[in-house]
């Protein structure tokens, strides 16, 4: 019985796999086609890559999507970690789950409304104050800013609430003071989430298109929206090509960003366990 | 022949020295007077007054939520009392922060800095204070030879054993002399064989130091080993403070009796009432208990004698005299430990009397099996009587 319920097990998990990564595996095959042609195979190639690196438009498209993405990443970081530190270290006061909760609210919300909002926003703080004057890079960045923000100050406050807080009364106790702890002591321990951190939000900015389209002004076409508007004129095996490396580039940074939670966990329960041993 | 008064003078002052607690001219090093630490509603230390001397390895005992914790955190100032203050070597404590306070703690989770090495960890308070590099390097490796723990300084914490992390706790929060040392459930974490042994490394470690411990534990035993004095708190009130000794000879209420060690109480009213004796009356006990010094109170109160198992005898034979002090029942439970014997007599009112025997000569079979007729009875001087 264990057999025939086994055999339906490894059968749904065949299968759930195929429906993930089938369409991506065609993606990838299909860049290295020789053909014009996408969904015909015409041999082995590489030629579709070389286009695509002298394709101006692309590559400026990516260079944006990048300098985005950095940009945006970096500042969520610096917005996110104090949201997450509040969230775990302020202790029970009043509304403390009604702001949690508007915390990670950006994480659940349209992509539709929070672009269609910020856009709001930006046309009118520009008749008000006069800024941001036109709609660019900084506005995309600034949109992508707020839903990263969101995603750091939620790691970053897992990673707290999981810690120790008698390992910050210690330093203070041997005579650290509460700006020289947070340094020393708190920042170096959460670190792996700080960089996974990063790393989710590059890659959640690299990847946004709808928000983007929203914010998004004349000479600021992100990558995703470059592809968009090229495969509405026909699929080019082109963008086979850089699909396949925008896969693998945002593998790498899933991978590393899982690499880095996963060795905190284990070192944290390596911690805990040996102090009970 | 009488002792001289040079002789008794130097016994005095012998005794003042190793009891600075019976020495009235004593100043205390650690002083609470009338703490209260409220929490919301809820007071978690209620009113509590206590001195503590220099040199003293002194120990709160209570279970768990009794405010044993809550009154050495605000020691360390990691808490501030609602109302009261709190003087370490005469100088008071309030709006002092944590980290400029002469005590350093010792974390019952040791909170040990995950990303820095052994010595990194022992040296973060002399780099917080500002000392030079060759003069950490030099008191470093002199507490980790004190912990025995050199073989380990390039270790990071991970890599290190539950009683290993336990030294370098210590060594971290010895390292700055601190005067008072803090230690919250300092063996805890350890298991029973390494926490024997490791009480009186601890021990020796302040005897060599020479610094106040201020220790807090739920573990009598622990506490009775190690502590120069013991405060016994309950509900955030300190029941009785004593040494391990007086605690458990003249226990001062059924709370801290048994709390230390095991007890047998039985309840009773005074019927006879005398300056040198006095005699209590008990339904449970189906006999009257002779007390061989006076009670404070009067007739017909109720009393409760506290009864030690190991100050009771058992016999198979009816004792010669029975009047008084002398219970019989029937065998109940055998724990044969060994060393010793405990048996559960239980008597003709139902009441449990638990008694335990050392087997301090080899018998061919146990000496008693369960369902036995036996008599437990007590010399006069063994009990001790509480009034609540």
């Amino acid at each position: 019985m264990s057999n025939k319920r086994s055999t339906f097990l490894l059968s749904a998990l065949v299968f759930g796999f195929a429906f993930l990564y089938v369409p991506i595996l065609l993606v990838i095959i299909y860049s290295f086609n020789e053909g014009k042609l996408v969904t015909v195979w015409a041999g082995f190639s590489t030629k579709w890559y070389v286009s695509l690196f002298s394709n101006d438009g692309m590559i400026d498209a990516a260079w944006n999507s990048l300098r985005i993405g950095v940009m945006s990443a970096t500042l969520a970081l610096a917005l996110g970690t104090p949201a997450g530190l509040v969230m775990s270290r302020f202790g029970r006061f009043k509304g403390r789950t009604l702001f949690s909760g508007m915390i990670a609210a950006p994480l659940v919300m349209p992509e539709v409304i929070t672009g269609l909002s910020l856009l709001l926003l930006f046309v009118t703080l520009e008749q008000m104050i006069g800024w941001p004057a036109g709609r660019g890079l900084s506005t995309i960045t600034i949109a992508h800013t707020t839903f990263c923000a969101a995603y750091v100050a939620v790691v970053v406050q897992s990673r707290l609430s999981g810690m120790d807080i008698s390992v910050e009364e210690a330093a203070m106790d041997l005579g650290a003071k509460p700006a020289k702890i947070f340094f020393v002591i708190t920042l170096p321990m959460i670190l792996p989430a700080l960089v996974a951190g990063w790393l989710l939000s590059f890659t959640l900015s690299l990847d946004d298109l709808v928000i983007a389209s929203f914010v998004a002004g004349p000479g600021s076409t992100t990558l995703p929206m470059k592809v968009f508007s090229s495969v509405r004129l026909g699929v080019s095996p082109e963008i086979n090509a850089l699909a396949t490396l925008i896969i693998l580039a945002v593998s790498v940074m899933i991978v590393i960003a899982s690499a880095m939670i996963l060795r905190s966990e284990r070192m944290r329960s390596r911690a805990s366990a040996g102090a009970d041993a | 022949m009488l002792v001289s008064e040079a002789a008794l003078e130097d016994v005095h002052e012998d005794v003042h020295k190793t009891q600075p607690w019976n020495n009235p001219d004593a100043v205390p090093y650690i002083r609470f007077e009338n703490v209260t630490k409220k929490f919301g509603d809820f007071y978690a230390v209620d009113d509590v007054s206590l001195d503590v001397y220099r040199h003293e390895l002194f120990a709160l005992l209570g279970g768990s939520g009794c405010g044993k914790t809550t009154l050495l955190r605000m020691l360390a100032g990691f808490e501030e009392p609602t109302s009261g203050k709190i003087y370490i070597d005469g100088v008071d404590m309030a709006g002092v922060p944590a980290y400029e306070r002469p005590t350093n703690m010792m974390f019952q989770s040791y909170a040990l800095f995950p990303h820095m090495s052994v010595e990194q960890n022992v040296a973060f308070g002399l780099v917080q204070d500002g000392v030079s590099r060759s003069e950490i390097k030099q008191q470093v490796a002199e507490m980790l030879g004190l912990v025995q723990m050199t073989k380990f300084a390039k270790r990071k914490p991970h890599q290190l054993s539950g009683g290993q992390r336990q030294r370098v706790a210590l060594a971290r929060s010895l390292i700055k002399r601190p005067k008072v040392l803090l230690l919250d459930e300092p063996l805890g974490a350890l298991d029973k064989k390494l926490r024997e042994q490791t009480q009186f490394e601890l021990v020796n470690i302040q005897e060599k130091v020479g610094t106040t411990f201020v220790m807090v534990t739920h573990d009598q035993e622990e506490a009775m080993t190690m502590a120069s004095r013991i405060a016994v708190m309950n509900e955030g009130v300190i029941n009785q403070t004593g040494t391990p000794f007086e605690l458990y000879e003249y226990p001062n209420s059924r709370y801290t009796a048994n709390f230390l060690g095991q007890v047998n109480l039985i309840e009773g009213v005074l019927v006879d009432d005398d300056e040198k004796y006095a005699v209590i009356k008990s339904d449970e006990a189906g006999c009257d208990i002779y007390i061989d010094h006076a009670v404070q109170g009067h007739q017909g109160m109720t009393f409760w004698v506290a009864l030690r198992p190991e100050r009771l005898r058992i016999t198979k034979e009816e004792p010669k005299e029975t009047k008084y002090n002398c219970l019989s029942g029937k065998v109940e439970e055998i724990g044969y430990l060994g060393g010793i014997s405990t048996y559960h007599v239980r008597l003709a009112s139902g009441k449990r009397i638990k008694v335990t025997e050392p087997n301090s000569t080899r018998q061919i079979e146990p000496r008693y099996t369960w369902e036995d007729t036996v008599w437990v009875s007590w010399e006069a001087g063994a009990a001790s009587v509480l009034s609540k």
